[in-house]
């Protein structure tokens, strides 16, 4: 059936959508007026996301960054449906910063935590429904006809009885003249004729011919590059500097000091790096240095000795498993870990005539234009983001740091100006991925049940470090300066208190039957490495650790790891649904040849389902080869199949190259790898065979952009217990582990 | 001044010779297709063609290409699409596409010296070039019905 739905826009938004509870902060949204129905061009525009040329050119705008994961495809097939216009006949644009484009569950434009789809899911075709309901009154009033003779299709509306037809651009005046409705009905899905079928990509051909623009591509009159020598240890300070060698570099133009560090600025890339390699730069060392990666690693181990703070009790699991006929306790470790886009951090700005531009491969316009507004003084009014294609994001991009080093260096020079970052740079001033630890405990009974389960995280705090940043961005333009410090200060006060919780999401989630049960999570404080959003965030890890545990709780039955999870997710259907289909399609239970094995995880993030079956050959030296690797996925509501498999295929070939080979070593203050000899990802030769399987479940949709990721680690861990008898606790997967007698 | 035959026409370009050919080409000469990713010849990102043999343009002087033939990902199509880049549309290989152009070029150079290259072939001839997207599956997919294509004629 279709339902009216409301078309108000909501004015409330509560940060406890995405905290699950832990901070309310509720903000009113201002300056939120109903949009003119005619652009500055004069075109017929709707709402944000549609304009319609009297020449009869249908733009849609993407508010969303384009980083692989395929929003410029699938956001527009969402106003597509509804508008009734082939994709094909259509323009895709990359839409300016504007808080009409702010995403629900980030209060920001922003572009992360897999939401693209579930928050447009319904705006958007309410846009596109809207803008169809305009047209045909404008074509109805036309044709002194009622409405409900007119049929938009393709790009036109036609009137049966008459024979006659009107092309989108010749009613787009009038359009532009009728009211905006206040309630539009959407189609039923089995009305869809876009939505639910594949798709291909938009931006494909231009991906594939090199003509795609992405930041480092950004060309102007008069650019200046600019490579910037940065500080060799996190909290060095700059001492002094010698630029004499670097302005000898032939194209060096400028060299002076930032916050970022010092900053050469050349006619190309070449030159300034030249130039930067010959800055001669007195570093101040960091008062407190961060600690190396192994004594996180013991401090982390004191931690998950004592008690940290509840976040999920269920029943009595102290006392249950002080009296558990039999125990088990394993403690599970993950490292660092930078994101790695191939294409390296990189901003241009230009400050000129009063107004700041800025062109950036940036997942968060909002946090840009407030970064660009702060360093110029200028109001938000007067900065415009430009928005290019992301060679990868993970979550990297929505940090700002690489957006301020670009307007700080164009404040000081009238020519705009592009930073570029080597790929050591990128490596060694990244947003990482926390280090953490998982300690659980769980009780038995004597055939094997599980009777309790203890679970203790610990890690730093992503949110203590990223919250006071982000949360500028998010309060409405016209709040004054001191008041957004104000709410910072008090959030960063705020989340230094409370448990992290992207530190234990996907831990406290647990979907076993399991009757008593404990989640909690402890805070390491201090930690001077700058830590951010990686690819599916904690689900990263928690998978790891409960999908690990789960297994050797099935070992420890003597139990086969599927038939153990069916016995604990009676509760759940979907993932029920999803493990039998991965089971199944995945081989389970046919042998395997010596050294051998498969293994399977299940895992919950971002509204969607995910079972994957690995399947792995250990070498004699301990060497492990992922041969296959089986998906299933519930993600509720499909708009794209072909991106649903692509993003599981490339969302599990990430978690794969982190759980084979990533980690970031902290050494001395400052992160030891540099470029792909040292951090090391994912090759060719290393890529298993991939099948996608898709569960329907007609639930609302969830995310597709990280929930492939969790369950590779467990599922490749278990294959490997399967095989050798060995269970890996610790990531990166050491072979020296592996060597057979 | 020094000059080079470029996607098939000879260039002049005035540039310091020790600069990688990548700049000289990105910045010099506008053709922003190729890809700078590591600048140590370790991801692939930057891969053109020096007559015909895959190079990494990111660890080439520019003075090594004097007088010689170089292919980018921008002189790879004629009138149609270049059968590679078709098959890479077919199967929606791309995904933020950023490594692509290097792929494409890759695939192209194995395929021409090898017309049907086996799983491991592939593997070999392709773990220059990194992914972070995870395209590979799909790449070495693209590869053998480009090889299947390409021998229809």
């Amino acid at each position: 059936m279709s339902a009216p739905t409301d078309l108000d826009r909501r004015q409330f938004l509560q940060l406890t959508a995405a905290t699950g509870g832990a901070l309310v902060l509720g903000l009113q949204l201002a300056g939120c007026g109903p949009q003119p129905t005619v652009d500055a061009q004069g075109r017929f525009a709707p709402n944000a996301w549609i304009r319609i040329d009297p020449d009869d050119t249908v733009t849609l705008l993407v508010g969303h960054s384009e980083m692989g994961q395929g929003v410029l495809t699938a956001l527009p097939m969402l106003i597509a449906e509804e508008l009734e216009v082939d994709l094909a006949a259509v323009i895709v644009a990359f839409a300016p910063a504007d808080r009409a484009y702010d995403n629900p569950m980030m209060f920001i434009q922003a572009t992360g935590g897999s939401t693209s789809v579930m928050t447009s899911w319904e705006p958007l075709r309410q846009a596109g429904a809207a803008a169809r309901e305009m047209l045909r009154a404008a074509a109805a009033m036309r044709w002194q006809v009622p409405v409900t003779e007119c049929r938009a299709v393709a790009g036109a509306i036609h009137h049966d009885a008459s024979g006659r037809k009107a092309r989108y651009g010749e009613l787009a005046a009038d359009a532009a003249r009728q009211p905006m409705p206040h309630k539009v009905a959407l189609k039923a899905p089995e009305q869809f004729r876009l939505i639910g079928r594949d798709q291909p990509r938009l931006d494909a051909l231009e991906k594939v011919t090199g003509r795609a623009q992405f930041g480092i591509d950004v060309d102007l009159p008069d650019l200046l590059t600019a490579c910037i020598a940065r500080p060799p240890a996190f909290g060095a300070r700059l001492q002094e500097f010698d630029a004499t060698a670097a302005l000898a570099v032939p194209g060096v133009r400028e060299v002076f000091a930032i916050p970022a560090g010092v900053a050469v600025l050349a006619d190309g890339y070449w030159a300034a790096r030249t130039g930067r390699d010959a800055l001669v730069i007195q570093w101040a060392p960091p008062p407190a240095p961060a600690a190396d990666s192994h004594e996180v690693s013991a401090a982390l181990r004191a931690l998950v000795a004592r008690p940290g703070l509840r976040v999920r009790q269920d029943g009595t699991p102290q006392e249950v498993l002080a009296q558990a006929p039999q125990t088990l306790e394993a403690h599970y470790e993950v490292p660092l870990l930078a994101h790695a886009t191939m294409e390296p951090m990189n901003a241009t700005a230009w400050v000129h005539d009063g107004r700041c531009e800025v062109w950036a491969p940036t997942q968060n316009q909002g946090g840009a234009r407030d970064t660009a507004a702060a360093l110029t003084g200028l109001a938000v009014a007067d900065v415009t983001v430009h928005t290019t294609h992301l060679g990868g994001g993970f979550g990297r991009r929505v940090a700002n740091d690489f957006i301020a080093e670009a307007v700080s260096c164009a404040l000081k020079t009238p020519h705009p100006v592009k930073v570029v970052w080597t790929r050591e740079d990128d490596t060694r001033n990244d947003f990482y991925r926390p280090p953490v630890l998982h300690h659980l405990t769980a009780g038995l009974d004597g055939d094997g049940a599980p009777l309790a389960w203890q679970h203790r995280v610990a890690g730093p705090s992503i949110i203590a470090q990223a919250a006071p940043d982000l949360t500028p961005a998010a309060l409405p333009n016209r709040a004054p300066r001191l008041v957004k410090n104000a709410v910072a200060r008090g959030v960063a006060l705020a989340t230094g208190m409370i448990p992290d919780f992207v530190g234990f999401e996907g831990a406290r989630e647990n979907p076993y039957a399991i009757p008593n049960l404990r989640v909690e999570f402890a805070t390491l404080r201090p930690y001077a490495v700058p830590l951010g959003f990686w690819r599916s965030v904690g689900h990263s890890h928690s998978a790891f650790a409960v999908e690990s545990f789960i297994d050797e709780l099935a070992a420890q039955g003597g139990e086969d790891p599927v038939a153990f999870r069916r016995r604990l997710l009676g509760n759940h259907p979907r993932h029920l649904a999803v493990l039998e289909r991965v089971a199944q399609a995945g081989d389970w239970g046919t042998p395997l040849p010596p050294r051998q094995g498969r293994g399977i995880a299940l895992h919950a993030s971002f509204g969607s389902i995910v079972g994957e079956v690995a399947e792995v050959a250990v070498a004699p030296d301990g060497q492990v080869r992922v041969q296959r690797v089986v998906i299933a996925i519930d993600c509720g509501q499909v708009v794209n199949p072909l991106t649903v498999r692509a993003q599981m295929e490339g969302g599990m070939a990430y978690g794969l190259s982190a759980a084979l080979f990533g980690a970031i070593t902290m050494r001395d203050g400052a992160v030891a790898e540099g470029n792909f000899d040292g951090y090391r990802v994912l090759r060719m030769n290393e890529m298993p065979r991939v099948e996608v399987h898709i569960v329907e479940s007609g639930a609302a949709p969830g995310g597709v952009g990280e929930p492939g990721t969790p369950p590779i680690a467990p599922a490749v861990c278990n294959a490997i217990f399967a095989a050798t008898g060995v269970r890996i606790r610790r990531l990166p997967i050491d072979p020296a582990l592996l060597k057979s007698a | 001044m020094m000059s080079f035959d470029l996607n098939g026409k000879s260039i002049e370009i005035s540039a310091d010779p020790q600069m990688p050919l990548l700049w000289a080409l990105r910045e010099n000469l506008g053709l922003k297709g190729t890809k700078f990713g590591c600048g140590m010849a370790l991801c692939g990102a930057c891969t053109v063609h020096l007559n015909g043999a895959p190079i990494r343009s990111c660890v080439t002087p520019l003075a090594a290409v004097a007088g010689q033939k170089v292919t980018t990902i921008e002189g790879l199509a004629g009138v149609e699409l270049h059968p590679v880049q078709r098959v890479w549309l077919e199967l929606d290989v791309p995904q933020c596409g950023y490594c692509q152009s290097g792929q494409v070029m890759s695939a192209v150079a194995l395929l021409a010296g090898n017309p049907n290259p086996s799983d491991a072939e592939i593997d070999q001839a392709m773990s220059g070039n990194i992914c972070r997207c995870g395209t590979y599956h799909r790449i070495r997919q693209a590869i053998h019905r480009a090889a299947a294509l390409m021998q229809e004629g």
